[in-house]
């Protein structure tokens, strides 16, 4: 079983390295980008076909370590 | 003072901790393997030293706050021990939740190496009574991740409580955003703990204590840790 886990900055948190792409992206002329904010994406295997169980780990996993819940909202996608 | 520096993978200014405590307190420090699930008996101060754990992975100090000696040190926090983190140190203590807040990219994303000035808020606490309060030191930063954040509301507490013990300054102790170095919250650039026994700071002053270094600053912070611990044994 695969999972993906999004890991975004909570809205109104700062994000310096979304603001600097944003401007790099405007020096480049790409057009019609009002604004960018970055996160991370993680792709996660899970050993065992229990979807409950599994998504339950990825949870765990979320808020124990993959996400810093004071500054980041973290969403999880199971795969097939 | 018997003083336990915590060693990381990727931690590099342990030694520069080390030099500094046994110079000042006269005491060999005890260096503790992160793998290790107890601190030495009879530790009065618990160091997390600078570097890059874990290489910054994921998020600078995240991994290493999830290390089997960080429930130890958590215990030890609990129960009123000491406890310092500086740079990274800081970073792995919000990660560990012994400290609120968060330590984001410097606003003006580079990283920054250089002496700065701090203004020591206050001086009736165990880590800043080496020095009077609104005194202006001379210490060095060298950190990339070093704009402390946190929610409005915690902010407020913090500040309320009067938990910022070290904030960025002009050089005749003025707080303002161009001496703001990384664009933290209030220019804070060290604060404690609710029960006011876990410091974090961004700056080093283990960097800034003997003359070869060019300026002894630092010193006041750990001397005054080893008064505060000999008055109260």
């Amino acid at each position: 079983m695969k999972a993906r886990v999004t890991v975004t900055l909570k809205t109104g948190i700062l994000d310096p390295q979304g603001k600097a792409i944003e401007g790099a992206l405007k020096s480049l002329g790409v057009d019609g980008v009002a604004s960018v904010r970055q996160g991370k994406v993680f792709d996660i295997e899970l050993a065992g076909a229990d979807k409950a169980k599994a998504e339950a780990a990825l949870k765990d996993a979320a808020d124990k370590l993959l996400a810093n819940t004071v500054i980041e909202n973290y969403a999880i996608e199971m795969k097939g | 003072m018997k003083a336990a520096i915590l060693v990381f993978p990727g931690i590099n200014r342990e030694r520069d901790m080390a030099r500094a405590l046994r110079l000042i307190s006269g005491h060999e420090p005890a260096m503790v393997w992160h793998a290790e699930t107890s601190l030495p008996a009879g530790t009065d101060l618990v160091v997390v030293p600078g570097g890059f754990s874990y290489g910054d992975y994921l998020r600078c100090g995240a991994i290493a706050a999830r290390s089997p000696v960080m429930d130890a040190v958590r215990g030890y926090a609990a129960k009123g021990g000491l406890v310092l983190g500086v740079c990274n140190g800081f970073q792995i203590l919000c990660e560990s939740g012994l400290l609120p807040g968060v330590l984001m990219r410097n606003a003006r994303l580079k990283f920054i190496c250089k002496d700065v000035h701090l203004r020591v808020e206050r001086s009736d606490t165990p880590f800043t009574r080496g020095y009077n309060a609104g005194q202006v030191i001379r210490v060095p930063v060298a950190h990339g991740e070093g704009n402390y954040e946190a929610d409005e509301e915690t902010i407020k507490r913090i500040e309320g409580e009067g938990r910022v013990l070290y904030r960025y300054c002009s050089a005749d102790g003025a707080v303002d955003e161009s001496h703001n170095i990384n664009g933290a919250a209030h220019s804070i650039a060290g604060l404690v703990n609710d029960k006011g026994n876990v410091l974090g700071m961004m700056p080093h002053p283990e960097n800034h204590v003997e003359d070869i270094m060019g300026c002894t600053d630092g010193r006041g912070l750990f001397a005054g840790l080893v008064q505060h611990l000999e008055k109260a044994a």
